[in-house]
């Protein structure tokens, strides 16, 4: 279930309404989101397309509490994250959202496995129960072999393996993929939708995509327009 | 609160390998600098004070601080010998040195320079008051003759002090015939002769002297003999126990040395809070994305905070560790020093204890923290929306 119209029902996973966003740029206020309205279920996978600057990756930063909306509200699970505080909101992310970033954003100085591992050290896992699910999730993504390697010693699609490994290791609620193929070939690009594509119908993880490329979208279940701000559904309507 | 694992912290400083030198050599010269001068002290205080022994009494004219600016006739020297705690030797003589005090310009070996070695007149009976001394070559002089024992540290130090060896002053000429050793105290800084003969020579009062040493009964004697003497009216002197003495002399130095020391090394430490600071904030700056990132992964900023705090002050601890052994070598190291007591010189070695190497530590870990303190909180306040958008 994905709807734009604010007529969400109880069972959403995320209720998004009436969200605005602007920045102030010395004097100028830039608007990027307008009224957005938005309810998405669990195990939903949707993609955001749209022009440059008309507002998908701070929608995404903001549903993945890394922002504050200038009005509006956020509503995760139940809880409205648009209320937290920042050391809550830490807390949140670390337990509901996974990250893959168009750049990896792999820390250069750790091993994929110390990588994979960062976000477990912020549960109460022993190093037993950490490494089980650092091996786990990198196999999930097929590279149980490339542990110990630094991400200098892997390909970039090797590397965006690890950072989905990261992002899943804590079985998060769910997935903010920030064109996650935007900087691979299209090779890799694919291997990285399939993965995707996998953990969506296999694992049921509701994942949230923003993409430019047409190729990519068609892969989620929806797809979402946003324009100047405002969100449109695609041709052919949401499902 | 240490969640950011630490090492992260350790590559990274890896990584930008020389900045984090730069740092460390500043913090490693800074806390040199700071353990240098208060090994000085300590050296120099703790010669001052073994100087003196706890059942030693010292008697001067009443108002004196020192025994340069003291004057004691004879006869009243004889009062304090018969004073109630005084020990007394087999025939029954009481344990007194009845003593003078001079400076005397000789020539140092290794600048070929002159400065006041301190000459001190005793009377026979001085090796068994000051009884932690003992001649260790040739003899004790002769009563009357103008023969010289000399200190252990200054016979090596200064021209012609070696056993043997002449020097003249005062129309005479005098001979070595004996080096004490009094356990790298400041009393080895000085040379020993007959005190009525050096009265003599320098033309001064046969019947007055500067200060009387007795040797007591026991270290609980002292408050009776002093009680004796102060409430004596034909008197007016100041008793204090020997090693209250040398302590005494010793705190003018010891705190200007300590002063300067903590001024210099607080300067110098600002200047290498400065070079830490540049330098995490140069790593903060080159690590933006990654803050931004760890941030995202749900990283609170006050993890942020530990890890650059922890990373700055193990930077500033390689560097304390480093300047510790840097002034190891220091440690033992003979000096000497201008004595404004005595107005000659004191030989002290510097004396580096683990407790001032801990304060080195601390120090370096102080200028750690400030160092690392700016720029760790201006991590966890960047932007992550921000600082992810701008990559």
């Amino acid at each position: 279930m994905v709807k734009i119209d604010g007529s969400g029902n109880d069972d959403s996973l995320i209720t998004i309404s009436s969200l605005d966003k602007q920045y102030q740029r010395g004097t100028e206020t830039i608007t990027v989101l307008t009224g957005l309205n938005l309810d998405i279920g669990k195990g939903e996978f949707v993609a955001f397309m749209g022009p440059s600057g008309s507002g998908k990756t701070t929608l995404l930063n903001l549903i993945g509490g890394l922002d504050k909306p200038t009005s509006g509200n956020i509503i995760v699970d139940g809880k409205e994250i648009t209320a937290m505080s920042g050391k809550d909101l830490a807390a949140w992310r670390a337990r509901q959202v996974g990250f893959v970033f168009q750049m990896f954003n792999l820390i250069p100085v750790l091993t994929a496995f110390q990588n994979v591992e960062l976000p477990l050290l912020l549960t109460g896992l022993s190093k037993k129960q950490r490494r089980a699910q650092v091996e786990t999730a990198m196999a999930l993504v097929g590279l149980g072999d490339r542990m110990m390697h630094y991400p200098r010693q892997l390909s970039g699609g090797q590397e965006q393996r690890v950072a989905i490994a990261r992002a899943i290791v804590t079985d998060p609620t769910f997935l903010l993929c920030d064109e996650p193929t935007g900087d691979l070939d299209r090779d890799s690009g694919n291997e990285i939708l399939e993965i995707v594509e996998r953990l969506s119908s296999e694992h049921n993880k509701t994942v949230l995509m923003v993409t430019h490329d047409p190729e990519a979208a068609q892969r989620a279940r929806a797809v979402l327009h946003l324009d100047k701000g405002i969100l449109q559904e695609a041709a052919g309507g949401v499902s | 609160m240490i969640r950011i694992p630490f090492i992260y912290n350790l590559r990274s400083m890896t990584v930008r390998w020389s900045s984090t030198l730069v740092a460390v050599l500043g913090i490693a010269g800074v806390v040199a600098v700071f353990l240098a001068t208060l090994s000085m002290a300590r050296g120099f205080r703790e010669t001052m004070k073994s100087s003196g022994a706890e059942d030693n009494a010292l008697v001067l004219r009443g108002g004196a601080t020192s025994e340069i600016m003291s004057f004691l006739p004879l006869e009243h020297a004889r009062i304090v010998g018969d004073a109630a705690g005084v020990a007394h030797d087999v025939d029954g003589n009481p344990l007194m040195s009845i003593e003078v005090v001079m400076g005397l310009p000789l020539t140092r070996r290794d600048t070929g320079q002159k400065n006041n070695v301190l000459m001190r007149g005793v009377s026979q009976q001085a090796l068994a008051v000051h009884d932690t001394i003992k001649v260790i070559q040739g003899r004790f002089f002769k009563p009357g003759l103008a023969e010289l024992v000399v200190g252990k540290s200054i016979s090596t130090a200064y021209k012609d002090l070696h056993l043997g060896g002449t020097i003249s002053f005062s129309g005479q000429t005098w001979t070595v015939v004996g080096i004490f050793d009094a356990g790298g105290t400041s009393a080895e800084s000085a040379i020993w002769c007959d005190a009525n003969l050096l009265n003599q020579a320098f033309k001064r009062r046969l019947d007055v002297f500067q200060s009387v040493t007795v040797k007591l009964g026991s270290p609980e004697a002292f408050s009776r003999f002093k009680d004796t003497l102060t409430s004596d009216p034909r008197l007016y002197v100041k008793v204090e126990r020997e090693s209250t003495y040398y302590e005494n002399q010793s705190k003018g130095l010891t705190t200007l040395i300590k002063a300067l020391g903590f001024l210099v090394a607080f300067v110098m430490g600002i200047g290498a809070v400065f070079a830490a600071l540049n330098t995490m904030y140069a790593s903060v700056s080159a690590r933006a994305s990654e803050i931004a990132t760890l941030r995202a992964l749900g990283f609170s900023g006050r993890n942020v905070i530990m890890s650059f705090l922890l990373e700055s002050m193990s930077i500033a601890l390689l560097g304390g560790i480093l300047g510790s052994f840097i002034i190891l070598p220091l440690n033992g190291f003979a000096a000497s020093t201008f004595s404004m007591s005595t107005f000659s010189q004191v030989a002290f070695a510097f004396m580096i204890t683990p407790d001032l190497m801990v304060q080195g530590l601390v120090f370096a870990l102080v200028m750690g923290f400030f160092g690392g303190l700016f720029p760790a909180v201006h991590a966890a306040r960047q932007s992550i929306a921000g600082t992810l958008r701008g990559m």
